[in-house]
């Protein structure tokens, strides 16, 4: 099975609705707990990504046998620099994020920890795509 | 711990209806919400000064138990109908989140992290 949200740069009211919506499938389809709160994380982060730096994306939920995959696909600044997003505590946040409760540096590197396979894809100027594979028989 | 032992200790306010009997192993403390993401264990407490919708997501998403505000915050009535349709007890305590996290380990719960 598989659905798509679109998620909106700045709109941080409705940010963490997908995911919600995707716990609940997952929880309804008697997922192991442990899998849906890494896949809920991975969705979560990455909604607050967009929210934060992007003007729009969609994110896509695909459930499998063997996994679920959760790819979000924005339209935005891209990132300059890749590897320094990835390090714990790196962030070009604003003050208004991190009063939102985010933008610490944490973001990328919690899609990758609760990942079983991580990739990421950015231009700048032109948008970035995080894709993020969890596998149901492992719980990491 | 149960809840309304946690409640008598930081001197809580109960701001939604809470199970009092729920019981809680660990506790997390944060107002960075990936923070709190990153270091959760099922069915902790969460203790925030962080009011936004967010901080109710933030609990859904880590399956925290229940939601201490510190430094006598309040969140917003939409915050309170979003946690109580999730099931999340939502307390505030007037203590500040050092004293809260202190008498927390005094009385025997440990960190999620």
């Amino acid at each position: 099975m598989s659905c798509c949200f679109r998620v909106h740069g700045r709109d941080f009211e409705k940010a963490g609705e997908a995911s919600t919506e995707i716990k609940s499938l997952l929880k309804d389809l008697e997922v192991d707990p442990q899998i849906i709160r890494r896949a809920v994380v991975v969705a979560f982060e990455a909604e607050m990504n967009v929210v934060m730096y992007a003007d729009e994306a969609t994110v896509t939920f695909v459930l499998t046998d063997e996994d679920i995959s959760i790819e979000a696909v924005d339209r935005g600044p891209g990132i300059p620099d890749v590897a320094h997003a990835m390090e714990e505590g790196w962030s070009t946040a604003t003050d208004e994020m991190r009063e939102m409760g985010f933008g610490f540096g944490m973001g990328l590197p919690n899609i990758r920890r609760n990942s079983d396979l991580f990739d990421i894809s950015t231009q700048v100027g032109v948008g970035t795509a995080v894709t993020a594979r969890i596998k149901l028989d492992d719980h990491g | 711990m149960k809840l309304e032992d946690i409640a008598d200790v930081l001197g809580c306010e109960v701001l939604s209806p809470a199970d009092h009997a729920v019981d809680i192993a660990a506790v997390v403390a944060s107002d960075g919400m990936s923070e709190i993401l990153a270091f959760h264990r099922p069915h902790a407490l969460m203790l925030t000064g962080l009011t936004n919708i967010q901080s109710v997501r933030t609990a859904v998403v880590a399956d925290v138990h229940a939601i201490v505000y510190v430094r006598g915050k309040r969140p917003a009535q939409k915050v309170l109908e979003l946690a109580g349709a999730k099931g999340i007890p939502v307390l505030s305590t007037r203590l500040g989140m050092f004293e809260s996290c202190g008498l927390l380990y005094d009385a025997g719960l440990e960190g999620a992290m």
